[in-house]
């Protein structure tokens, strides 16, 4: 099976075209449709992949030619290939390959089943694969999550669907202890190759209690990794890895972020899962985001393009544990950080980013990291309020401005 | 005249009106009109553990009227959401309470105000029940400053702490424990009131509903869950989720009792019947019956899961407003007329609130940082507030 393997930190040029339809034009210059394998990269059997995170190979990587002709994606698709779909169909494509490729997966959730699932993730998966394969469960949170990593154990791959992250707290105590610590606490000799996926963050007033941010919640549990999507390419590609990977994974989906439509290959592929996306190479500044904030800054960095800055901008997708390589090398390059995220400023993943980032690169730093977050308050429901709970992108221009002074 | 409607009636009442001289002079008023009149419930009680309440509910003209009104009322309110939520007034989720009316209206009339009634996300009517005006409602689900919850909560968070409605949740099942807290409080405070907490059918597989029941019967608390059953759990059928859909029993050791939901009057015996017994025994679970015509929220069509057919069989043979009405009209309490009035009112109540709603303003931005915490104690040092927390360095 020729499996193409996302290239590392491969570049992605946004053009400068009104993003107002979501289309990143990524596959202009993208070089990650090469059919031949790198040298520096190492295929294990249960088909993870690791890099040699030798910095010239990775040059090498960038640099192969693809030969997909550098078109708009408005082109007829007789001439770009790849198919074009949503994000929610995204993810759905890499679940039901999952699922045929390897009979151990299944899906467990509330609604996935006969509804389809209450964004559509998992629609016609039930008719496809059967009852058992596409459980529908009681709303009984805590119980399926423990099933789900008890049939991990055994050998099982569950996906299990919180309906919105925020019910997934009823599921703490399975998330932390069990499915964190089982590997750890057996010696070894469990692992728990599940992963518990669902959307979450804030979206259009859907209240406070369906607009919570779990990354900042689960980020301390050791023992698991946690992944943001953003786009249905990584969409597909994370959801891939995730359930190919014998540890625990946290998939978080953006409420917001199903319907954006994007060209994806029609080929096979995984995105690494410890890996941060490099969205806009720049020099001034780097910007680190994920999830729906990613659309926030790119938002900014046209403005700021405008007023002749140059951004770079990380969609750091790897959020436990952080791609420090990615980041370093940024920051490195030069030498000022912006961290725009959507979880609450208090004991986020923009906090331990900083941390992160201070602890291990403070050399390079030219002046102090800002992090933009969402306000420490509950979401409200008005709309208004709920606008400015969030980072807004006039509010990132600012700070970047304030930051490259 | 009387009697014809009597023999003709559906009500199967037990005793006798008055004759018709009497009758109508005793038309009018109708709004003070408490002459008791006894009518029998549609469907006998199924009890567990426990003996089942009469069929017979004491009931009188004014009441009847009221539920009539009530029921009318949030059922107008509930459809005119429905308009507003597709002219996008009101935005994220919105869970419409239309066809369960009778649950909400028949409580009120078995309890007080200072009996506690909690719920989760589906609380718009049983809001209004506790007290709650239109304005405050439509202004909540705009998102405006005059709602109940200041804009700030939604369709989902509406609490009203002076009529005892602690909400209005979110996270289903989590309310329930809360529900037991409450009744844990009165019997601490010995006040002799009880505490109403709601849960659908779908809630009703959380464990942590069996945790609360274990200890408010531990306890002898004056706890009363009641299980919405309106069938669905979102898009999953009762039998599909639930091993035993017999809800009332699940208590097991807690008796328990299964009402027509959609009959008022039968809810308001169970729920006074309930109320005498979680007194004196501790808890008891109450199963309603009842059916949501709409689906399970704005965003759900509610006909990928169940047949239209089922949908309007159900409005047909067992609306709630219908029943009163039928009720109302063979009992000689008012003229179809008047009734068609009373709904014109209700329509003409329910456009106002909505006009005042609209005038209401967004809140302010400084109501984004208000109420997090509770200001002002009196204390010296800074609270853990991140904003107020300031260092400054000599």
């Amino acid at each position: 099976m020729a499996a193409i393997f996302q290239g590392v930190g491969a570049a992605a040029t946004l053009s400068s075209s009104p993003s107002n339809s979501f289309v990143p034009k990524k596959f202009l210059t993208s070089p990650r449709r090469s059919f031949c394998v790198p040298s520096s990269v190492v295929v294990r059997s249960d088909g993870s992949v690791n890099f040699d995170l030798n910095s010239k190979s990775r040059r090498a990587q960038q640099l192969v030619a693809n030969a997909t002709k550098a078109d708009s994606s408005a082109a007829s698709s007789s001439s770009n290939p790849g198919h074009e779909l949503l994000l929610f169909e995204a993810l759905r494509e890499g679940l039901e390959e999952e699922m045929e490729r390897d009979p151990c997966v299944c899906v467990m959730g509330e609604d996935v089943g006969h509804y389809g699932g209450s964004y559509k993730v998992t629609k016609d998966l039930a008719k496809k694969f059967g009852d058992l394969r596409v459980l529908d469960t009681p709303i009984a949170e805590n119980s399926f999550t423990g099933m789900g990593i008890g049939a991990a154990m055994t050998g099982l791959r569950p996906v299990v669907e919180g309906m919105n992250m925020g019910f997934l707290l009823l599921a703490f105590n399975q998330i932390s202890n069990n499915c964190g610590m089982l590997h750890y606490t057996s010696g070894g000799q469990f692992t728990i190759p599940i992963v518990i996926r669902g959307p979450g963050g804030v979206g259009r007033q859907l209240g406070a209690e369906h607009s919570q941010r779990l990354e900042s919640y689960f980020q301390s549990i050791p023992g698991i990794q946690m992944v943001a999507c953003s786009t249905p390419y990584n969409a597909k590609g994370l959801m891939k890895a995730a359930i190919r990977s014998e540890n625990p994974v946290i998939l978080f989906e953006h409420v917001l972020l199903y319907n954006l439509k994007e060209r994806i290959p029609d080929e096979d592929y995984i995105c690494n899962l410890e890996e941060a996306e490099m969205v806009r190479p720049g020099e001034h500044v780097t910007i680190l985001t994920y999830s729906r904030m990613r659309y926030h800054v790119m938002q900014a960095a046209k403005t700021l393009v405008n007023k002749g800055y140059d951004p770079e901008v990380i969609d750091i997708r790897s959020l436990k544990p952080f791609d420090l390589y990615t980041i370093g090398n940024s920051v490195k390059k030069t030498h000022r950080v912006l961290i725009v995220e959507e979880c609450m400023r208090t004991g986020g993943i923009g906090a331990s980013l900083t941390a992160a980032i201070t602890e291990n690169f403070n050399d390079y730093l030219d002046a102090p990291i800002m992090c933009l977050s969402s306000q420490d308050v509950p979401t409200p429901y008005a709309g208004t309020l709920e606008e400015w709970t969030v980072v807004q992108p006039a509010q990132i221009v600012t700070a970047v401005e304030q930051l490259c002074q | 005249m009387a009697l014809s409607y009597l023999r003709s009636s559906s009500s199967r009442s037990a005793n006798l009106l008055r004759p018709l001289s009497s009758a109508a002079s005793l038309r009018r008023p109708i709004s003070t009109d408490t002459t008791p009149i006894t009518i029998e419930t549609s469907v006998p009680f199924t009890s567990h553990q426990c003996e089942a309440p009469s069929r017979s509910v004491e009931t009188n003209p004014s009441e009847l009227l009221t539920f009539f009104r009530d029921m009318a009322l949030m059922r107008r309110m509930e459809i005119a959401a429905d308009s507003l939520y597709k002219a996008k007034l009101i935005r994220g989720f919105c869970h419409l309470y239309d066809g369960q009316e009778a649950v909400a209206v028949g409580m009120e009339a078995a309890i007080t105000k200072k009996d506690c009634i909690i719920t989760a996300y589906r609380d718009h009517c049983t809001f209004v029940g506790r007290g709650g005006t239109l304005l405050e409602v439509f202004a909540e689900l705009m998102g405006r400053q005059a709602g109940c919850s200041k804009g700030k909560g939604g369709s989902m968070h509406f609490y009203k702490k002076d009529s005892n409605f602690y909400g209005g949740h979110g996270i289903v099942g989590a309310q329930v424990p809360l529900g037991c807290g409450l009744a844990f409080a009165q019997k601490y405070s010995k006040d002799e009131s009880v505490t109403f907490a709601l849960y659908g059918d779908g809630a009703a597989n959380q464990g942590q509903l069996f945790e609360a029941l274990n200890i408010s019967a531990l306890w002898d608390l004056p706890a009363i869950l009641v299980c919405e059953n309106n069938h669905y759990g979102m898009g999953t059928a009762e039998w599909r989720a639930a091993k035993s859909p017999a809800y009332y029993k699940r208590g097991d050791y807690v008796p328990g009792l299964k009402v027509d939901g959609m009959d008022a009057l039968a809810v308001k015996q169970a729920c006074k019947f309930a109320k005498e017994h979680a007194l004196k025994n501790g808890p008891i679970i109450l199963e309603m019956d009842t059916y949501r015509y709409h689906g399970h929220s704005m965003s759900d069509p509610g006909s990928t899961y169940r047949t239209r057919d089922e949908i309007s069989g159900v409005r047909q043979e067992r609306d709630p407003i219908e029943r009163v009405r039928k009720l109302i009209l063979s009992h000689d309490l008012a003229t179809e007329k008047e009734l068609k009035d009373i709904e014109k009112e209700v329509r003409k109540e329910v456009d106002d609130a909505i006009a005042q709603a609209k005038e209401s303003p967004m809140p302010e931005p400084s109501e984004l940082f208000s109420n997090v915490y509770a200001k002002g104690l009196g204390a010296e040092s800074f609270g853990a507030d991140r904003k107020e927390l300031r260092a400054t360095l000599a």
